[in-house]
């Protein structure tokens, strides 16, 4: 895998929205790409990859976005219409905007669509339902723990997709738990340290913003268990936007929505949706692929828009 | 503040047997054959409902003294939804989508801190103080 996001291609990545994110693992370290053809010819043959697409809020009418079940299934024909047939998806959350049985039935649909088998975890939108997160799991949470965190490997990756949306605390932020902390730290116990980890939650599991609830209060426990380890790839969803840190062995990642944008911290008088000129909304939702390479380069994300800019 | 007029609950059995018949009867009779109270009781009370708005993942106002028996509202004027959950757990409405509102009457005297359970950083606080006079 040679391809390196540059400055130029980090803007053009900032000015994609909506569809999803591919990502690419090389070596270990995700990078994303974009889902352009020009992009994925560059893989190398037998790359793994793997699609995180985030917050499609199927339900929500609002006219920032009426119909986000056409622009999740919009993203959908873009995954389909990929050279490269990533191995699985992600959905980091907000699957649905009120947790009801049409919503998730719609996504349902619009998501297999796909093709790809699709793993998920809640975001706080899924969990609103009369029994606080039943409906999430009747669908989602088969071989599931708890609130519905789980794990699995592929291509040598330990994937672990953690639920940080429930049992949230008055004046806090998002929220792991006791009894999902012991079983993460149980999980990875027996892992080398060369295991490239890749953990999926909805709200970021580092503090962005905490002004607007943009982080997860015991997210520092979390990453302690797994800072032994060589590679550790973070992906969220949440905040509607794409950003990106590195610290140490640990990289960040938040991804776009399907559904709609939100303002970058601080810039608005809330993290609520933000409308957009007509006809941009495309530019600002997006998806996200992952490749996975074994080779010595990094692992490549790749975020597009909608509207493939 | 405004006041509004609570009206008593009326009964709700569809399907009523006949000994409860008979006995409604009997007591109907019973009442009619009684004198007349000297002081009668109101029809219905006055009571106060407060507003709490939810605007841009705040609620306003954050913090309101009310006196015990009154009823809040909040009604939540945002384009994602909102819940209102209190703190101590007594209290907690469904989930609130756009122009939804959820009432709630404080009885006891005290403070009841409440929050968004999801954006738990929005946080309120309602101050229940003994009647004046």
């Amino acid at each position: 895998m040679t391809h390196q996001v540059d400055r130029r291609g980090a803007l053009e990545c900032m000015l994609w929205a909506g569809t999803g994110m591919l990502w690419v693992l090389s070596g270990g370290v995700p990078r994303s790409l974009g889902l352009g053809s020009a992009v994925a010819a560059e893989l190398p043959k037998g790359a793994f990859t793997f699609l995180q697409i985030s917050d499609s809020h199927i339900g929500f009418n609002k006219p920032v976005n009426p119909n986000p079940l056409a622009t999740l299934q919009e993203a959908i024909a873009k995954i389909k219409a990929m050279r490269v047939k990533p191995t699985f998806m992600l959905h980091t959350g907000d699957i649905t905007h009120l947790s009801k049985d049409m919503e998730f039935n719609d996504a349902d649909q619009a998501i297999k669509a796909s093709g790809l088998t699709t793993f998920y975890v809640p975001g706080e939108h899924d969990v609103i339902d009369e029994g606080s997160g039943k409906a999430y799991l009747q669908r989602y949470g088969k071989g599931a723990k708890g609130a519905g965190w789980h794990s699995f490997d592929q291509n040598g990756i330990h994937f672990i997709g953690l639920v940080n949306v429930v049992n949230l605390k008055s004046g806090g932020l998002g929220n792991l738990g006791n009894e999902q902390l012991e079983w993460l730290e149980d999980d990875v116990k027996s892992l080398s340290a060369s295991t490239p980890i890749v953990v999926f939650a909805h709200i970021p599991l580092w503090t962005v913003y905490p002004e607007w609830g943009w982080g997860t209060e015991d997210g520092t426990r979390a990453l302690g268990y797994l800072k032994r380890f060589g590679s550790v790839t973070v992906l969220n969803g949440h905040i509607h936007q794409i950003m990106q840190k590195v610290e140490g062995n640990v990289t960040f990642h938040t991804a776009r929505s399907t559904a709609f944008p939100q303002p970058e911290p601080g810039k608005a008088k809330s993290p609520g949706p933000m409308a957009v000129p007509a006809g941009d909304l495309g530019k600002y939702l997006g998806v996200t692929d992952v490749k996975f390479a074994k080779v010595n380069t990094p692992l490549a994300i790749m975020d597009s828009t909608l509207a493939g800019t | 503040m405004h006041k509004r007029t609570a009206l008593a609950p009326f009964g709700g059995a569809t399907k009523p047997d006949r000994a409860p018949l008979r006995i409604a009867v009997a007591w109907v009779l019973l009442m009619l054959m009684a004198p007349a109270p000297t002081h009668p009781q109101p029809a219905a009370a006055v009571e106060t409902e407060v507003e709490i708005t939810i605007d841009n993942f705040t609620f306003t106002p954050a913090v309101i003294t009310i006196e015990p028996g009154t009823i809040v509202k909040w009604l939540n004027r945002d384009d994602i939804p909102h819940m209102v959950v209190a703190k101590s757990l007594t209290f907690k409405s469904k989930a609130l989508d756009t122009d939804d509102s959820f009432l709630h009457k404080f009885n006891e005297v005290g403070e009841v801190d409440y929050f968004c359970s999801l954006h738990p950083h929005m946080t309120g606080r309602v101050i229940v103080r003994p009647r004046s006079g």
